[in-house]
């Protein structure tokens, strides 16, 4: 059995959003692997990114269940945490993300996200950008701000810590060398991989990557795809993205989703999306009828 | 498949290096003469000049031949043709040679326009370690300042140190603003409301429990920053525009209260009789037991004011001390953030509910020292020195002086407030404009000019570079053009 049905650690039930009378999301069902790269893919207006906002609660769905299990044991409790009408088990393993808002997402089921439209902090440097991400962290390690202010040891301690995690990051998307800039000076691709490097920063569980691929030339598309696989093998974490470059879906993914109309029409391997009729259709809109003529042909 | 087109859903941007093409186009189109000559050395200049003058001068020669040179004169029975050749040459010398000088010193080409290089004229880049000693020098002035005065302008020394008192108070309460509008970008058109709710509790602890001014200073600060918070509170969801008119509204609700609520604020009269803060239990009266007597000096009314002037100077550099610092620690990093974008913030998890009342309380508390100040120096409080000109004028402190930067407050907050006090010494100008004419009056005028000047000069105040948290090999400035300016 695939991973994402025998150890998802994200996943989607009955999601459906509702925007006035437009139907974005409707009954959605979907899981994500855990350690897998899971790519949400459709036509433009599918519901990806909306599916996305629902995931890292900018959005409350207006119906459905969004549930992220931090380990695989914790999964079992999850018919018992949505009867208690609490946000998760309180053992912090287990999260239901439609009844959280945005900020809790983030610091306590540690879901990070990076946006279609990049969003960095342009009048801030890289390292800077790289700091406030591990906001939380280092809000502990000054004792809220008191021990900061009086300077003492233990606050040092943590700055050491999290400007080593920045450098390590740093390194990893090559931009060691441009850590004092402000991040606005950055080229577009340097401002892409900044972002998902300022959402490693956060150490999260989840990281939710909504169109990583959009701009970049076709040699910044190879290394971005390297980039997420070093991720997924060196660090523990499940990466989902949207992505509209196939070369980058195909290559990276273990598990593709394809949304339509805000509905599921298939799920699988990157082999099984690739042959399957109902996504051909979607992508290149013919009658169901004419799909297998469809298909011969790309084949052939 | 049909959307693999690399970059296909990237319209909205652009290649690196499309900007630099961009850029490089505008400066070949700058500046163009009336004809599109590109010398490239100075002889070749001078030659192209002279064969440009030449031609003109050869056209003036052909129309002004004709219509100078030559006139009808009505002779007897006929007309007769009067040769004028000097008017001629004269005209074409002085399109010659007036053609030959505004090729050489007006028409070069590439000229960049006048706006642009009276800016690059004025731009000051200074060197990091001048701009240490800057400070340093700032620092030395404040520190000396009382004693400065009563060395050199011994006959105005009480004028010009309280006039010093006012100038720390207004960068107290501009260093408090800007955590608010400088660092986190939540415009906030009611700070005046904190400086209020200081100087009220300060007045009415020390009347009515009579606490010394050390204890009660503290006390005002928090009963100022808890407001801080309930203003914040009804706020947070609140951005831009709107935010703006929710705290001035705040501030107006706090001044009417103010009048209205007569048995605790004694109303439109005000409260008077405000104690004042003594020197370790030494108070600045004439005979025995004062200040004076104890050292052993001669009783001047100055010394009290010397000794407000470095209370205030000590509570300005604590305040100074606790932002820069703030600004290193994690809350500070993530009020930046949140004027930069709001949205990356909540994804990084950081709450900003917290962080938005932690900038309104600590803004709020430092406004609120300045209240308890104020009082204690004034010894009279009324609601009508809390209206919205106050707000005003901090706000144009912090704006004028570049939202963010500590340093470019005390610049602004000496030119704002000094500079007023300043114009009233221009009776000078009398002897310009005759005994009719009292300048003193133009003096806002004059003043309102200067600041338009100044925001046209540098549109993102005095010193519109912001300085990194953090830095891995050097700490280089961020240019202002960069740096948000928070929506709310």
């Amino acid at each position: 059995m695939s991973r994402w049905l025998s150890d998802p650690i994200l996943s989607v039930e009955h999601l459906t959003m509702r925007f006035g009378g437009l139907i974005a999301v409707d009954d959605l069902d979907f899981q994500a692997g855990r350690g897998d790269i899971t790519a949400l893919i459709g036509p433009n207006g599918a519901g990806k990114t909306t599916v996305f906002n629902c995931i890292t609660g900018f959005y409350k769905p207006t119906e459905g269940r969004i549930a992220l299990a931090l380990n695989a044991e914790s999964r079992g409790k999850l018919d018992d945490v949505t009867a208690t009408g609490r946000r998760g088990a309180a053992d912090r393993n287990l999260f239901l993300l439609e009844r959280m808002p945005d900020v809790e997402i983030a610091q306590r089921a540690r879901v990070a996200r990076t946006f279609q439209n990049i969003r960095l902090f342009g009048g801030m440097t890289v390292l800077e950008n790289l700091m406030v991400a591990q906001h939380n962290f280092l809000m502990k390690a000054s004792g809220y701000s008191v021990r900061g202010l009086l300077g003492l040891s233990a606050y040092r301690a943590g700055v050491a810590e999290a400007l080593d995690r920045a450098k390590y990051w740093l390194d990893r998307v090559e931009l060691t060398d441009r850590a004092d800039d402000p991040a606005s000076d950055l080229p577009y691709g340097a401002q892409r991989r900044l972002e998902i490097a300022r959402a490693m920063c956060a150490e999260p569980k989840l990281l939710c990557l909504d169109e990583p691929a959009a701009g970049l030339n076709p040699r910044e598309s190879a290394d971005l795809n390297r980039f997420l696989q070093f991720i997924r093998d060196n660090h523990d974490l499940s990466i989902l993205l949207i992505e509209h470059d196939m070369g980058v879906v195909m290559e990276i993914s273990d598990h593709i989703v394809v949304l339509d109309y805000g509905e599921r029409i298939s799920d699988g391997s990157p082999e099984q999306v690739r042959t399957d009729p109902r996504v051909i259709a979607a992508y290149l809109g013919v009658e169901d009828a004419e799909v297998d003529t469809v298909e011969q042909e790309i084949s052939a | 498949m049909a959307n693999s087109v690399p970059g296909g859903s990237a319209l909205d941007t652009r290649p690196p290096g499309a900007e630099i093409e961009d850029e490089n186009r505008d400066a070949a189109m700058a500046g163009e003469p009336p004809f599109k000559i590109h010398p490239t050395a100075k002889q070749d200049q001078l030659a192209a000049a002279i064969k440009e003058a030449a031609i003109a001068a050869v056209v003036t020669l052909a129309l002004a031949g004709p219509l100078i040179g030559l006139k009808t004169e009505p002779a007897i029975g006929t007309l007769a043709l009067e040769q004028r050749w000097l008017p001629v040459a004269v005209a074409v010398a002085i399109v010659f040679v007036g053609r030959l000088l505004l090729r050489l010193f007006v028409w070069r080409p590439r000229m960049p326009g006048p706006a642009a290089a009276w800016r690059s004229r004025l731009t000051v880049t200074l060197p990091p370690v001048t701009g240490r000693l800057a400070v340093g020098a700032l620092f030395l002035v404040g520190l000396f300042l009382p004693f400065l005065v009563l060395g050199f302008f011994p006959a105005h020394s009480r004028q010009y140190v309280d006039l010093g008192v006012l100038i720390l108070t207004y960068i107290m309460l501009g260093w408090g603003l800007n955590i608010v509008v400088g660092l986190a970008g939540l415009l906030d058109l009611g700070y005046v409301a904190f400086y209020a709710v200081g100087a009220y509790s300060y007045a009415l602890i020390a009347l009515h429990f009579g606490w010394s001014f050390w204890i009660s200073l503290p006390v005002a600060g928090l009963l100022a920053a808890l407001w801080g918070i309930a203003l914040g509170f009804p706020v947070l969801r609140l951005r831009g525009d709107y935010l703006a008119i929710v705290t001035l509204a705040f501030g107006e609700i706090i001044r009417l209260v103010l009048i209205n609520w007569q048995e605790l604020t004694n109303g439109p009269v005000g409260l008077s009789r405000i104690p004042r803060p003594s020197f370790f239990g030494l108070e600045f009266t004439p005979g025995p037991g004062g200040f004076a007597d104890y050292f052993g000096i001669e009783y001047k009314p100055i010394q009290r004011i010397i000794f407000f002037y470095y209370i205030l100077f000590a509570l300005a550099l604590f305040t100074n001390f606790v932002t820069m610092r703030l600004r290193r620690l994690p809350v500070g990093r993530a009020w930046e953030a949140l004027r930069e974008d709001e949205i990356a913030c909540r994804s990084l998890g950081i709450n900003t509910t917290n962080t938005k009342l932690t900038a309104f309380a600590i803004g709020a508390m430092f406004g609120g020292f300045a209240g308890s100040f104020f009082a204690t120096r004034q010894g009279f409080i009324s609601p009508e020195s809390f209206n919205f000109t106050e707000s005003a004028t901090i706000l144009a402190i912090v704006v004028l002086g570049g939202l963010g930067s500590q340093i470019g407050i005390v610049i602004s907050a000496v030119f704002l407030i000094g500079g007023i006090e300043m114009l009233r010494n221009i009776g000078f100008l009398t002897a310009i404009f005759g005994p009719g004419f009292d300048p003193t009056q133009y003096r806002l005028l004059i003043f309102g000019l200067a600041i338009v000047f100044i925001m046209v000069w540098r549109p993102r105040g005095l010193i519109a570079t912001r300085l990194p948290s953090v830095f891995l090999k050097e700490r280089r400035t961020v240019s202002g053009e960069l740096v948000g300016e928070g929506r709310g």
